[in-house]
Parts: C-alpha cells; structure tokens; sequence
C-alpha cells in the first residue's frame, strides 16, 4: 500500500499521518485539497496509530523500534524461499529433512527461523497439488518470502480459494488434471506453511543456484507452478 | 484426553462463540481425518484476551474432503482441504480416540 505523501508501504508517514497536539506551519495557502490519501482509510488504521501511540507512550517499544521492525519485514523477499526449494530439489536428504522438521533442516544450512511461528514445508507433486491461504487472516511464511502480496490478504482470495480453488487457480493460469488432489491448506492456527513446487522436466543440468531462478513467490503458495525464467 | 492418531476420524463441534476463534465457520460441523499433531501451543482465542492460554492446546492437522465441506463442490471427489484446528474444536467419531 501507497500513499501520496510518500509514506512507508503501510500507508503512513510516521510524522503526518496523524491529528498532532501542535500545529505545523504551512506557509500556502491551500488551492489543493490535503496530500493525503485517506482512501482505505478504515477503524482498523485509527486502531493501529492508537495502539502504536500507547506502546510508544507506555516506553514498551520506541518509534524507531516499530520503524526497523518495518524496515526488516521490507527486506525479506521471496529469494529465501526459492534457494530453500532449490536446494530441496537438488539434495533428495535435505529435502527428507526439510519435510520432515523444517527448522531443524532450516538450521542445518545456517537458515534460523527463531522466533517465527513454526514452519511446515509441503512438497506438491505425486498427485497432489497444495495451494496455502489464511481464511482467518493472511498467514503467511514471512520469514522465508517477505511480506505477502495484496491479493493474498484480499477477502476475495481467502474465501474463494477454500471453497473453487480449481476456478482460482485457473485464473493464476494453473490448469490441473481431474486426478490430482487439489489440495487447499487453510493456515488457520500456529503453522505457517511454504510449498516445495514440481520441478520442471527438462532443468535435470542445472544446479541449484539456477534452479532457484525457476522458483517464483506464487509456486511457494502454490498458485502457480515453477517456470523458466527466461521464457 | 489423550492425543488423536493420525488417521482417526474427528468433527469439528458446532459451537458458536462471540469473539477471537481460530476455527473457520465453515469447517464448523465437518467431518475429516486427523493427519499429524502439529505440536502443543497456548490457546489462541485465549491469548487474544491477553490470558495465560493455559494450559496448551494440541493442535492438529485434520484433512477434510471438499465435497463434505461444500455442498455442490465443483471439483474431482479426490479434491481436499486440510486445516490446523486445536483439540477443543474436535470430538472423535465413534468411540474413543486411539491412543497416539
């Protein structure tokens, strides 16, 4: 989320995006109505600057904390997500592990998911298809792929993906033959859940750093396959 | 209450409640099969009310068919849905639950 004046992704500029208790000089008089963009703007954002502003006020956290903290969840991108796949695909042990206890194969190449929520990992292929949503809220393995896309968090996605996700898919340009198990993971409750996609036929010579390039952020949620990605 | 096997059919109780809920109303009343524990946590819909959530919950991975979630499901009969629901949203289907 944007906004006009420039703020953070969360639609705020920490030092205009509220009512202060001073007054800012403004030496213009004003043609134009306010640089703001208060479309969207719900309870929920006035709910989020109020709780912000106690825990500030109350010495919990400081303004800079909640800054970095933004800043951090910013910097993480998807790539994480695509080395782990990678490496799943080329290393048939890790991959055991990776399926089998993801932190504890996570920290075996130096990956520490620490105080996240825990991680499942969920191989698609065999038959069986996995594609992840949150009805609830947008869970979502953050630490591995960044802060999710905007149609993940989209009421539309959440409540069409558990109940047509053939339709959803199809609309992602994924196809799916009547005998695999399209199989909707609801991320409902302390699980966080990363799909290792099918590898493709045809990548057998490449290694696992060119692998990663085939492994977009969507075939991690399972709303579209690994691809080539020069094609 | 000792744990569920994986394999052991369960409901997910019907019960309304007003207030933070991790189990999705629509699962409210299915019938599935439990696939794995996925570990013990303090209770979510405690912890929203800032409560100690204790003692923890088990939470478990139970596997749904869509055709028994959704009636008129589009899809192939094989088509699933799993979900993480904790052991108070479950009672297993005839009889005791096996011993895990």
């Amino acid at each position: 989320m944007t906004n006009a004046t420039g703020g953070d992704a969360r639609g705020h500029d920490p030092d205009h995006d509220h009512d202060h208790p001073h007054h800012h000089d403004h030496d213009h008089a004003h043609p134009h109505a306010p640089i703001e963009d208060h479309d969207g703007f719900t309870e929920f954002h006035l709910l989020e600057q109020a709780i912000r502003e106690l825990v500030i006020e109350a010495g919990v956290l400081s303004a800079a904390d909640v800054q970095r903290q933004i800043a951090l969840q910013e910097s993480r991108t998807p790539a994480a997500g695509s080395r782990i796949v990678a490496r799943a695909w080329t290393d048939p042990q890790f991959r055991q592990a990776l399926l089998a206890d993801a932190r504890a194969a996570l920290a075996t190449i130096g990956v520490e998911i620490g105080p996240a929520p825990e991680l499942r990992v969920l191989a698609n292929g065999d038959g069986v298809h996995h594609v992840v949503v949150c009805t609830l809220c947008s869970c979502y393995p953050r630490m591995l792929l960044g802060v999710p896309p905007a149609w993940y968090k989209s009421r539309e996605y959440r409540a069409r993906a558990v109940r047509e996700p053939r339709a959803v898919l199809r609309e992602f340009g994924v196809e799916l033959p009547e005998d695999t198990d399209v199989r909707v993971v609801d991320s409902t409750a302390d699980l966080r859940y990363l799909i290792i996609p099918v590898r493709p036929p045809g990548t057998e010579g490449l290694d696992a750093d060119a692998l990663a390039g085939w492994v977009g952020r969507d075939a991690m949620i399972g709303t579209a396959l690994a691809h080539d990605p020069s094609a | 209450m000792s744990a569920h096997a994986a394999g052991t059919r369960v409901r997910v109780l019907a019960h309304e409640v007003v207030g933070h809920c991790r189990t999705p109303v629509y699962l409210k009343g299915c019938e599935g099969v439990v696939v794995s524990l996925a570990g013990t946590y303090r209770d979510p819909e405690r912890l929203a009310y800032l409560e100690p959530g204790l003692p923890p919950r088990r939470l478990y991975r139970v596997r749904f068919r869509q055709a028994d979630v959704w009636a008129g499901y589009a899809g192939p009969e094989l088509d699933s849905l799993e979900a993480d629901v904790y052991e108070h949203w479950l009672e297993p289907i005839g009889g005791a639950a096996k011993e895990a």
